[in-house]
């Protein structure tokens, strides 16, 4: 670009002056003006978005609550409470921080679903759903850190649960236990540290948001019919479109946010984060925030030792299994892009698949129920089941399913896609 | 888009489920409370009752470490009954000048005195049972203020086959059904036990009017503001729908 052009880029001349010693403007011009995304796009794809908002809301609420928080068990469970009762609109910080983390998990959860389902996690954008599925971790660090902050009941003994299943780690578990702990028990120098990684780990987040992004809009957004773009008629500009577009999806999702905030806003809490954290009383059930139940039945589902054969010695004991499925079924996530062998990424030209899919959907669910209930019986039995499922739809379902699967057409291109849309309605 | 829906509904049923982990006793019965509504406030009146009831009764045993005299005005109490009710209690305070503790009468920004000197004086009073601090009990309990309604009128001598022992009361909605704490109500029960729970509803979630007026201001303003944006969104996508780019 010669040197006159950039002098007419901006009327606003102070903009012009910022804009010509650090393109700032010149940037956001480029890649959320001009920026130019598939026109066909449905509501699934307004999550980016809203997480990024929640981001947002989550820092600056999390913010005001730090400014009040005191890091120490015999502090903290009063420091919280004191500020939701004495500090100015205390209890509107903690609400939304408190209903924010859940709320960040149900869009980070439609966002992924969208992405298995559109396969926009296949050539070219498997950096993307690289750096996505490292969001979800970091996100899952920050949630459970978070929990332990206000040192009750289940902040502590969840701790310890979880915490503790590093004890399965061959040879090294125990000391590992005691390293993380910083002592023999869930303790304060524990609270300190997971003060510590609950402030920064949001920040690191942030700047995996920016990869994440910068990848995105390197190769360019996939769509609902999951044929790239091929000419100026499958594309609009990014703005207005999708800024309008955007802005209708994120007040819809802050109206239900709002609604559960204000009026229900400990409608996701258990009672016994209500009571202090107390070393001598177990609670009856220990059971993790909604987002985790899936996750924390697949830690629980494996009850059998496996041993060398006709022997007592223990290869791989039930919990070790258990905590390798649990960190297997976050990993898996990371080699879906090689998983899944179908030529065709949208799975609404994949009739079998779609199915499967919607089973494994299933599987999440059963497992979330499975997870809320004490492991015996038939909810064990359940997670049992789901956990299977779960693991058999990537590593089977997927990289079989691609090679047999009899497609359905694909359009030629998002336009005729859209045209054909748009004559069937009229 | 019929699979996200399924998804949803199928969630929708998983948070019931999730809700209904429920212990071992007697689930406590479902009472209307006049605040539990969507935009219920609580009862003034009984709240203030219940006050009474509480630092009657249940304040002989119970703590309430983080509610202060000067909060008794959010239900109605005048300024001038918070600060005779303060001075009724008295607080040790210190170390003055000399260096020697000494007692004042509390001040409305004191919080509420406690009954005993520490924890293990409270044990020590109750046969080694520890009466919970109340402060946040609606929340701390499955079944919220039902249940503390059920346990104050559900005292019964035990059921046959059980052996009754002293300091041991029989609730059969207790889980266990053996409870430290004596019958704390019997004059004027029902009315007494509704007033204290609302009382107790009200210490759990002194904020809960406030949050509910500016929820509906909130939800009001982004229901607009969305209304607003879905014309400009809808206008600008029927200009996109017929042509190209731009
Ligand atoms: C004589 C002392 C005493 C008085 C007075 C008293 N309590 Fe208690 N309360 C206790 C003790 C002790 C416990 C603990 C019981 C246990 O753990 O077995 C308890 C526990 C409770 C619990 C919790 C039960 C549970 O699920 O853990 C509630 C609710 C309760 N009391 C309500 C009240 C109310 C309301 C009043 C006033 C009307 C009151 N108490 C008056 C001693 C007392
Ligand atoms: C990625 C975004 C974040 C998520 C998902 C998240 C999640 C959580 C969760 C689940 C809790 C427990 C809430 C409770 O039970 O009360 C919590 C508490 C807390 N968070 Fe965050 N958080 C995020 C960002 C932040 C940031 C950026 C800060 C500070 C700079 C922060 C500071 C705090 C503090 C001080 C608490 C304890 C107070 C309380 O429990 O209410 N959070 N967070």
């Amino acid at each position: 670009m010669s040197d006159s052009e950039k002098i007419k880029k901006f009327d606003n001349s102070v903009i012009q002056w910022i804009d010509k010693r650090l393109p700032i403007f010149s940037l956001l011009k480029k890649e959320y003006v001009r920026f130019q995304v598939p026109r066909n796009f449905n509501y699934l794809w307004n999550f980016g978005a809203i997480l990024l908002v929640l981001l947002v809301i989550m820092i600056v609420t999390g913010i005001f609550l730090a400014m009040n928080y005191t890091p120490h068990t015999a502090l903290a469970f009063d420091s919280v409470e004191r500020m939701t009762r004495d500090v100015n609109y205390g209890w509107l910080m903690r609400a939304v921080h408190m209903n924010g983390a859940s709320f960040f998990f149900i869009a980070a959860y439609i966002h992924i679903f969208r992405c298995i389902y559109y396969g926009s996690y296949k050539n070219p954008r498997e950096i993307v759903w690289i750096l996505g599925v490292f969001l979800l971790m970091m996100l899952m660090v920050t949630s459970f850190t978070g929990y332990c902050l206000p040192w009750s009941q289940l902040s502590g003994w969840g701790t310890t649960v979880i915490t503790s299943l590093f004890s399965a780690v061959p040879l090294v578990g125990d000391s590992l236990v005691t390293w993380l702990w910083g002592g023999f028990s869930v303790d304060n120098p524990t609270l300190n540290r997971f003060f510590v990684l609950h402030f920064l780990l949001p920040f690191i987040l942030c700047a995996f948001v920016l990869l994440h992004i910068w990848a995105i809009h390197t190769t360019g957004s996939n769509n609902p019919t999951g044929v790239e773009p091929k000419s100026g008629k499958d594309t609009v500009p990014f703005h207005p479109r999708y800024t309008a577009k955007d802005s209708f999806g994120l007040l819809l999702f802050l109206i239900v946010f709002a609604a559960v905030t204000f009026f229900a806003p400990f409608a996701l809490t258990e009672p016994e984060h209500f009571r202090p954290f107390d070393p001598l009383q177990t609670p009856e059930h220990i059971v993790p925030e909604w987002y985790f139940l899936p996750f924390y039945a697949i830690l629980r589902a494996f009850t059998m030792d496996i041993c060398i054969p006709f022997t007592q010695i223990v290869l791989l004991s039930a919990k070790l299994q258990g905590v390798l499925a649990l960190l297997g079924s976050v990993v898996v996530l990371l080699f879906l892009p090689w998983l899944d062998t179908s030529p065709v990424r949208s799975a609404r030209y994949r009739p079998v698949y779609k199915w499967c899919l919607f089973l494994w959907v299933v599987s999440v669910v059963v497992l979330g129920y499975s997870g809320a209930q004490s492991a015996e019986g038939l909810p064990m039995l359940f997670g049992q089941i789901g956990t299977f499922f779960y693991f058999f739809h990537f590593l089977a379902v997927m990289p079989l399913l691609g090679k047999f699967e009899k497609t359905l057409l694909i359009p030629d291109s998002i336009s005729e896609a859209v045209d054909k849309k748009m004559g069937m309605k009229n | 888009m019929r699979k996200i829906i399924s998804f949803l509904v199928l969630f929708a049923i998983l948070f019931l489920s999730v809700s209904a982990v429920a212990g071992e006793s007697v689930p406590p019965l479902q009472h209307n409370w006049s605040h539990k509504s969507l935009f219920g406030t609580y009862d003034r009146e009984a709240v203030r009752r219940g006050y009474q009831v509480y630092s009657e009764v249940c304040s002989l045993c119970h703590t309430m470490k983080f509610v202060s005299y000067r909060n008794l005005a959010d239900i109605g109490f005048l300024p001038k009954e918070v600060k005779n009710i303060a001075a009724q209690y008295s607080v040790t305070d210190g170390p003055n000048d000399d260096g020697e503790m000494f007692e004042r009468p509390a001040l409305p920004s004191d919080t509420f005195m406690s009954p005993f000197k520490n924890e293990k004086s409270a044990r020590a009073a109750n046969n080694g049972a520890l009466p919970p601090d109340m402060s946040l009990l609606v929340f701390a309990r499955e079944g919220g203020e039902d249940y503390i309604y059920d346990l104050l009128t559900g005292f019964t001598p035990p059921p046959t086959g059980i052996q009754a022992q002293t300091d041991i009361y029989y609730n059969k909605y207790f889980p266990g059904g053996q409870i430290a704490m004596p019958q704390p109500l019997s004059d004027n029960l029902d009315q007494s036990a509704q007033d204290v729970v609302q009382f107790l509803a009200w210490v759990s979630d002194p904020y809960m009017e406030q949050r509910k007026r500016m929820g509906v201001k909130v939800i009001l303003f982004l229901l607009v503001f969305a209304g607003v944006t879905f014309k400009i969104k809808q206008r600008v996508w029927s200009k996109a729908g017929k042509g190209k780019t731009n």
